[in-house]
């Protein structure tokens, strides 16, 4: 029996066990949308922006490990979804997006809400598709969810024309994929492995750095044995948080651009970096030249382009981490290497933690933005699945929110897209209905998306938002106050919205702290509603900074201290 | 250094803007790039010739390697192999000259393939060197109009895929 190229859509998501879809509906994909009508198992979830559907669905694969879905229409829905698919493809997010497309008969000509999807997010996804027959249509989805969600993942794209969405065929789900020129490397070399396991045991002073790609490969579990077994101290990128237990004691934190002092330091003394799951991304490595300067380098990575990218790799490892891990794993358990609990080095490390601790300014007044997160921290016990905006907000919730679990840090790291946060906790409450989450945002960034609260609203998801309201974009205030002689040219968003207000004129709840004593009741007030978004709006410190701070071209421990910077001038129209 | 990249694609809509984007995406430089159909219609060979130090050249083969059309690739500078372009040229040497040009010619075996009433137009095949000795040497003859195909290029083991 032969059925509509949009049933056969819809039959192929339930084959791949898709429950929730974020979309937006337009012409040409009215018929798809239609079918959705009647349609029991699939859940479509009606955001109120394309943008926000992408990082919902961004969100949902993130905190659940699935692969998330969208679908929206020709011309400007496309066009909108582009910031969400970028995000997603630096971070390497497995996401299959369906754009509408107009006519096969009309491509090309300048048709009404035509855009070339295809060609404009071929940069930024895995792999796109253009469908031109019906009869390819199941095989096709076949393929982008097998693309996205295997090797290195990432977004793929599918641009249904009406008439395929429209056109009849049969239907047949392909039980197998095979793609002959797709086949991502699992297993690492056995040689490498081994080699892995000889310098690890001929080094003295070891760091490991774990990224994204553990939290991707479901390495977490493997990272802590490994790290445990040669009792090496772990750094985590932006990306990696989660991928090793924050509260352990050979957790370092961050490393980077607003990396800790120890784990800078520690991997600028190490003899061996460890890099798993990394990219060496700039804000990671500071000035390349100098990055980890006494150190032979390991790298393992599933993307053989990730490799010698950015830095010199001494021993490069290519293959899924989880496997490589296990290998090695078993390597320095067949050898019978031994690693001492105590070592000069783990010494030296500690000794740095205590040196520097991270820290901000204890104030009874005005509400310090670290105060707040710690609090978070505090009140969740650590449980609670934190979502970021971009700038100080984030750097913040990544400092002084320790996460012990994966996929439980939710942030846009590679391409720092401010308006991701609110939407893609959306998406998290969704693929986790049972627990907190939390969008820490920036009163710049919350403007972003902020049209998402009508969705958050309608769906009675208890997502909280506290706004850590400086009055500023206030990481580039940072920059201007530090390296623009404090002229901040256009970063002052006085005359803001009363967020409380925005909350409610939605149907959500608006909270509001002024003072430091007043976070904690906020707080608890706001994990009481669970049928209902929450803004929480903390008036914070303006001149709060995040430190330390490597400056742009230096080497990762030349950083810039809380103590080394004097108090801002005072500002005009600020207390 | 410059490279002679051989890359065997799904011959495939869009293929070979998926290949040039990345080039220009990542600030790759092409010098030329030829595409054509293999014996198996399914597949085209693409030969790329570009330049860059050895870490860029890596990132390169890696990149190409990672699109997902990309069957194989394989940089000709790492083997032995042979490499050919073709070059059409219509000079307009003046009368005098006329015998002299065709002479020059005959000596590189560019094959005379149009004439008309003050030109002739050559083809000429061969590898990097003899094309441009030849280019040189009927310069001065007054070139009217040139196209060149582009590297393509081999293997001497022949490319299994293919
Ligand atoms: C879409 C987008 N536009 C611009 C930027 C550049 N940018 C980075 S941080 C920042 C300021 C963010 O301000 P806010 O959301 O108030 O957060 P804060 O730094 O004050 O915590 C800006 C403008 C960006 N990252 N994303």
């Amino acid at each position: 029996m032969k059925i509509s190229g949009a049933k056969i859509l819809l039959e192929c998501l339930k084959k791949e066990k898709v429950k929730h879809i974020f979309g937006y509906p337009g012409g040409v994909v009215l018929n798809i949308f239609d079918e959705l009508y009647d349609e029991k198992s699939l859940e479509l979830i009606l955001t109120r922006h394309e943008q926000g559907a992408i990082h919902s669905a961004d969100g949902y694969a993130r905190a659940s490990g699935k692969v998330g879905v969208a679908i929206v229409t020709s011309g400007p829905g496309a066009t909108n979804t582009v910031t969400g698919i970028a995000t997603a493809s630096m971070d390497s997010i497995p996401m299959v997006i369906f754009s509408g497309q107009v006519p096969t008969m009309l491509i090309g000509n300048d048709a009404f809400q035509e855009a070339d999807i295809v060609g404009i997010t071929r940069p930024c996804t895995k792999h796109n598709y253009l469908v031109k027959d019906v009869k390819d249509l199941a095989q096709t989805i076949k393929e982008a969810f097998h693309i996205a969600s295997t090797g290195r993942p990432g977004p793929v794209l599918i641009d249904l024309p009406r008439d395929v969405s429209a056109g009849m065929a049969e239907f047949e789900y392909p039980k197998e994929v095979n793609i002959r020129s797709y086949n991502p490397t699992y297993h690492g070399n056995k040689w490498m492995t081994k080699k892995v396991t000889q310098m690890i045991a001929e080094a003295e002073r070891p760091v490991i750095m774990a990224g994204g790609g553990v939290i991707l490969s479901e390495a977490a579990k493997e990272l802590t044995q490994f790290a445990k077994l040669i009792n090496a101290p772990v750094t985590t990128t932006l990306m990696g948080l989660g991928g090793f237990p924050g509260s352990d004691d050979l957790a370092l934190g961050m490393l980077g651009m607003h990396g800790t002092y120890f784990a800078n330091k520690a991997v600028q003394n190490a003899d061996l970096l460890i890099g798993i799951g990394v990219r060496f991304d700039d804000r990671v490595t500071g000035r390349t030249a100098d990055f980890a300067p006494k150190a032979k380098i390991i790298q393992i990575d599933i993307d053989p382009t990730s490799i010698r990218k950015n830095v010199r790799v001494d021993l490069p490892v290519v293959g899924d981490i989880k496997h490589v891990l296990k290998d090695v794993i078993k390597s320095i358990k067949e050898q019978k290497l031994k690693f001492a609990k105590s070592s000069p080095w783990l010494t030296q490390v500690n000794e740095w933690k205590t040196e520097h601790p991270l820290s901000y300014k204890k104030d009874s007044d005005i509400i310090q933005p670290e105060f707040v997160v710690e609090k978070i921290y505090e009140l969740t016990k650590g449980d609670a699945i934190i979502c970021t905006e971009v700038g100080q907000n984030q750097m913040w919730s990544a400092q002084f929110y320790k996460y012990d679990k994966p996929r439980q840090w939710l942030s846009s790291g590679g391409l720092g897209t401010m308006g991701y946060g609110f939407p893609a906790a959306i998406g998290a409450q969704f693929a986790c209905p049972d627990k907190l989450v939390i969008d820490i945002a920036g009163d710049g960034s919350i403007q972003m998306n902020i049209q998402e609260l009508a969705t958050a609203v309608l769906n009675k998801l208890p997502v909280k938002v506290a706004i850590l309201n400086n009055g500023f974009l206030g990481m580039v205030r940072q920059w201007q106050e530090l390296f623009f002689k404090e002229r901040y040219s256009h970063t002052d968003l006085d005359g803001g919205p009363d967020f409380v207000k925005v909350a409610e004129a939605y149907g959500a709840v608006g909270l509001r702290a002024t003072k430091p004593s007043e976070v904690e009741a906020v707080l608890k007030e706001s994990f009481k509603i669970k049928d209902r978004p929450v803004f929480m709006d903390f008036a914070c410190d303006w001149r709060a900074k995040v430190f330390p701070m490597v400056p742009a071209g230096a080497a990762i421990d030349e950083m810039i201290l809380a103590e080394h910077v004097s108090e801002p001038k005072k500002h005009k129209n600020r207390k | 250094m410059r490279h002679t990249i051989s890359v065997l694609v799904e011959n495939r809509f869009g293929v070979l803007s998926r290949v040039s984007g990345l080039f220009s995406g990542r600030g790759y430089n092409i010098e030329s790039i030829s595409v054509g159909e293999t014996i198996d219609s399914a597949i085209s060979l693409m030969t790329i010739v570009t330049s860059g130090d050895d870490q860029i050249i890596e990132q390169i083969t890696k990149q190409l390697n990672k699109l997902i059309d990309v069957i194989k690739v394989v940089d000709l500078v790492d083997v032995e192999h042979v490499e050919r372009e073709m070059v059409l040229i219509k000079a307009a040497p003046k009368k005098g000259d006329k015998t002299e040009f065709l002479k020059l010619a005959e000596i590189f075996r560019a094959r005379v393939i149009d004439s008309g009433a003050s030109t002739f137009t050559v083809e000429i095949t061969g590898d990097e060197k003899k094309i441009a000795a030849f280019i040189e040497l009927i310069k001065p003859f007054g070139i009217k109009e040139f196209a060149r195909t582009g590297k393509v290029g081999m293997a001497r083991e022949g490319l299994k895929n293919t």
